[in-house]
């Protein structure tokens, strides 16, 4: 299944406080934390993100913390993706895990502007800028990981293997 | 071809003679850790499972740290959640308010994490154990519902990066310096994926509470792990620890590494992070004049005996600035009571500094210790981002507990040798 939407920049080492403050880990509701999202880098983000909208940063996304609550927040607020130059380890684990699409590619993190619409193919890891008529080609993943997304999330994936007494 | 220490435990781990950076392994876990914000959300995924039991209930250790004692009725609720799941599946190791610690402090001090181990743990900061020389990482809540199911968890085999620390430490530089400084140099990212293993002549001097902060930091710079292989030193911590067997691993002499940084400790001085990043670092003596409202000592970082002790040291007879408030915070009952035999405690609140119970509370902005507006810390946490300790407006600034009490005293960043 394709992605589309429009796009929103953030810049380099974007931190898992940023994305959502600890302030807003007395709870791991979702819908509470996609009130807060991205909310320390800019406050208006959780009023003007509309379903779809693409996320775009550039090195290091993600760094910090381990809260899961982060790509969370990011998936609850709607968000269709998160394309990056980089993504810190834990982040990039989390978002395969929970199911929230991640593209990792210095050269579309670099030549997409605020508000380009993109079109983006996680199968192949395509990331197509409608808006400039250029694509971009993301880092694949290693066939586990796709085997992962493909099952649905991590815990998809180990409920298979419990069903078949594998634990 | 040599493995590295990291190799060598990832391979006993996923069954396999030898590993590779870039292979993909399902490795035995021996400890899986969470706390009062993450282990929740996990125990709810693993309960979509239906399994009746966790794989191992010894193997589980669940600490109520981040927003206890529970700071407002949703963070009881947490607390109160992850409480119940531990008597649920009858966790063997979960460590109510009264007998815990803040999680880092806590596990090696009870000896749960020990050396050759491969922990995960929902907390970024699980790579402190590293500096037992075991394999340790931060996870999310899914991978620690995932592992608290079967036992294992998947890792891509990282890549080394080799840290020499060369010569003598001078006075008042301690592991915080070391490792800020070390950040300072590779940046952020600049050990992103990949394993960081201490070593050198600085490192062998280095007390084991030294080696936990350089090792807690690890994450700061984008590591996988931090890794310090066991010595002396490890050992006779770990022996009066230990409840089970352990295994002592050591990188081969022609181990490959992607990278191999020297640094000579004899020319540091103390290390400040300057916001919002922990790479911003400067010596303490290029920090200017920066007013500083409130000090924090503590949190997994340092908030060990050692880091009290030199506090101590420098606020002994002295008072903390009138403009300043100063939060100390003993990382476990453990070290709070020793801190109270050796009359640290005594120290501190003659000088005008408040004394906490552990807790994570004041690092991530959690509670005991939020900054206004406009507000400066020192704090020797790990983390200066934007809002980190409060306000999006405030500002943190990373710093070894010596020069954290020094500033608490001078009411602006300043070094030990400026108030004593």
């Amino acid at each position: 299944m394709k992605l589309y939407g429009k796009t929103w920049k953030f810049g380099n080492d974007v931190d898992t406080d940023a994305i959502i403050p600890a302030r807003y880990l007395s709870t791991s509701d979702p819908a509470e934390l996609a009130k807060h999202c991205m909310e320390d880098a800019d406050p208006s983000f959780p009023q003007k993100v509309q379903p779809g909208d693409i996320i775009v940063a550039g090195k290091n996304f993600g760094c910090g913390s381990s809260r899961e609550h982060a790509p969370i927040a990011i998936k609850a607020a709607g968000v269709g993706a998160v394309i990056a130059a980089s993504f810190a380890r834990i982040f990039y684990r989390n978002a395969i895990n929970i199911g929230l699409p991640i593209f990792e590619s210095p050269e579309a993190a670099e030549a997409i502007q605020e508000g380009d619409v993109v079109q983006l193919d996680p199968a192949t890891g395509t990331v197509h800028n409608v808006s400039r008529g250029e694509t971009y080609q993301a880092t694949p993943f290693p066939e586990f990981m796709r085997k992962l997304m493909e099952a649905g999330g991590l815990m998809a994936y180990v409920a298979e293997r419990v069903k078949k007494g594998g634990a | 071809m040599g493995m590295t220490i990291t190799e060598k435990i990832l391979a006993d781990h996923a069954g396999l003679d030898g590993v590779e950076p870039g292979q993909l392994i399902n490795a035995r876990v021996d400890v899986v850790l969470g706390n009062d914000i993450t282990a929740p959300l996990a125990f709810k995924e693993f309960e979509q499972l239906g399994l009746d039991r966790v794989f191992d209930r010894d193997k589980i250790v669940l600490v109520p740290d981040h927003f206890t004692p529970n700071k407002d009725i949703k963070s009881a609720e947490q607390a109160r959640a992850l409480k119940e799941y531990a008597r649920r599946y009858q966790i063997t190791n979960y460590f109510e308010v009264g007998r815990m610690g803040i999680e880092h402090c806590l596990l090696p001090e009870k000896g749960l994490v020990l050396p050759g181990d491969v922990v995960i743990g929902a907390d970024s900061h699980t790579c402190t154990y590293g500096a037992l020389g075991a394999f340790a990482t931060g996870v999310g809540s899914t991978d620690m519902a995932a592992a608290m199911a079967t036992g294992e968890v998947w890792f891509k085999v990282p890549e080394t990066i080799k840290l020499v620390y060369h010569g003598k430490l001078p006075r008042w530089v301690s592991g915080k310096d070391l490792i800020l400084h070390t950040i300072g140099l590779i940046g952020v990212d600049g050990a992103r994926y990949m394993a960081m293993e201490f070593t050198g002549e600085a490192i062998d001097n280095l007390s084991m509470d030294g080696r936990f902060t350089m090792a807690n930091m690890a994450i700061e710079a984008g590591g996988k792990n931090g890794i310090i292989a066991p010595d002396e030193t490890t050992l006779q911590y770990v022996r009066e620890r230990a409840g089970r067997e352990y295994k002592v691993y050591q990188s081969d002499p022609d181990a490959r590494y992607a990278r191999v940084i020297e640094i000579d400790v004899s020319k540091l001085e103390p290390v400040v992070s300057f916001p919002h990043l922990p790479e911003n670092t400067r010596f303490v003596s290029q920090a200017g004049h920066v007013d500083i409202h409130q000090v924090v000592i503590g949190s997994c970082t340092n908030g060990r005996m050692e880091d009290l002790r030199v506090a101590a040291e420098i606020l002994k007879g002295k008072k903390v600035h009138p403009d300043v408030r100063a939060i100390i915070i003993p990382g476990t009952q453990a070290i709070y009571m020793q801190a109270i035999k050796e009359g640290l405690v005594e120290i501190f609140v003659e000088a005008g500094a408040a004394v906490s119970t552990p807790t994570c509370g004041p690092c991530l902005g959690g509670h005991m210790g939020i900054l206004a507006k406009g507000e400066r810390a020192v704090a020797t946490t790990n983390r200066n981002f934007v809002g980190r300790m409060g306000h999006p407006e405030s500002e943190v600034y990373l710093a070894s507990p010596a020069v954290a009490a020094a500033t608490a005293i001078a009411g602006r960043i300043a070094g030990p040798g400026e108030v004593l």
